[in-house]
């Protein structure tokens, strides 16, 4: 983890192993699947659940503060705790956790690198017990809305065309072939992506087993496409998770200044009347 | 708690590319279906035998691949 910007946002499986029960440690895995956690998780770790936890469950939104705030409480998280989040499928929507931990100013929160899938394949220990939490209480500063992209900044970007736009679908979803991750519903009403994005997928920035590449293979990723950090950055997916990911990549390994994650995402650009959607394959970067 | 016999795979479901996680957990099978890209579970199941559990996995995985459609671009 030496060359990363930020090394210090990511701890290794060995470093949970040894410190996951430190009082000023809390462990929280967050997955796709909410069920992996019942199946057996880290030794002392809470599980929160995304669809139900980490979104105002009324209307389209992050957590509130005021429910953000009651969910560190509930999770005996104070405002200096040690929070390391790990879930699986390499993270993904533990990204999304750490994304809106940040946006809510919380100081010291990091990623198991490897998520669950490298603890599970490593060996490590496992318990399906959830652990006794005492309460604490919990300030949040304001929201950092510079750290996401709303519909009328990306409008902005595109207009303006000063900003580099990274739609980390997949490939058949970047071309409007599918609407949605083979499987899952579809909740947009056109495919194709955002006029000018480059298609880099979020899973390109890990290994097989989890981990993230290297810093030098991550520069080369994205600056092959352009993305660089010279300029501002927009990540975008279908509902703002697979890019909250790519935003950790680009924010706190690759370092760059300016990285926003449009969380509106391409369930409410394709669902715009009027928006502009480009299709097919993106043209050769710099083309 | 451990889990022992961890296994990756990737199988070739309906024209789509599935990854097939397997291993023993308390001495039971499990295994999870997700679609490679982006990753997203379409099953966990559990089974007596790793070809029970995925089996089981694989059917659900099928059945929910099903409903995906593909458009002309």
């Amino acid at each position: 983890m030496a060359n990363y910007a930020h090394p210090d946002t990511l701890v290794s499986t060995d470093w949970v192993a040894q410190h996951a029960n430190d009082p000023n440690v809390r462990v929280v895995e967050v997955d796709v699947d909410t069920k992996a956690y019942d199946e057996g998780h880290v030794p002392g770790a809470l599980g929160w659940a995304w669809n139900s936890q980490l979104c105002d469950t009324v209307r389209r939104d992050i957590l509130p503060k005021a429910q953000f705030e009651e969910l560190m409480a509930s999770s005996g998280i104070k405002n200096d705790t040690n929070v390391v989040i790990y879930g699986d499928n390499n993270n993904w929507f533990a990204a999304w956790a750490l994304w809106q931990m940040k946006i809510y100013g919380h100081k010291d929160v990091r990623l198991m690198n490897g998520g669950r899938k490298k603890w599970l394949a490593e060996g490590r220990e496992l318990s399906k017990d959830a652990p006794k939490v005492s309460p604490s209480t919990y300030k949040a500063a304001g929201a950092d809305n510079a750290l996401r992209a709303f519909l009328p900044q990306v409008q902005a970007a595109l207009a303006a065309k000063n900003t580099g736009m990274v739609d980390v679908r997949s490939p058949q979803e970047f071309t409007g072939e599918i609407l949605a991750p083979p499987g899952l519903p579809e909740t947009c009403q056109r495919g194709g992506h955002i006029p000018g994005a480059r298609n880099i997928p979020w899973g390109k920035a890990c290994n097989d087993d989890g981990t993230f590449k290297s810093y030098d293979e991550l520069k080369s990723l994205y600056g092959g496409e352009g993305i660089d950090g010279s300029k501002p950055v927009i990540a975008y997916c279908r509902i703002g998770e697979r890019s909250s990911h790519t935003w950790f990549v680009l924010k706190y390994l690759l370092g760059f200044d300016k990285v926003t994650n449009y969380d509106g995402s391409w369930t409410e650009w394709g669902n715009l009347v009027g928006a502009p959607v480009e299709k097919g394959a993106a043209a050769k970067a710099g083309a | 708690m451990k889990v022992e016999e961890y296994q990756e795979r990737k199988v070739e479901v309906g024209g789509w590319p599935v990854n097939l996680t397997s291993y023993l957990l308390d001495g039971v099978y499990h295994c999870k279906a997700d679609n490679v890209s982006p990753g997203a579970a379409l099953a966990r199941t559990t089974g007596a035998t790793r070809e029970e559990a995925e089996k089981k996995a694989l059917e659900r995985a099928a059945h929910m691949l099903r409903r995906t459609r593909v458009n002309q671009v």
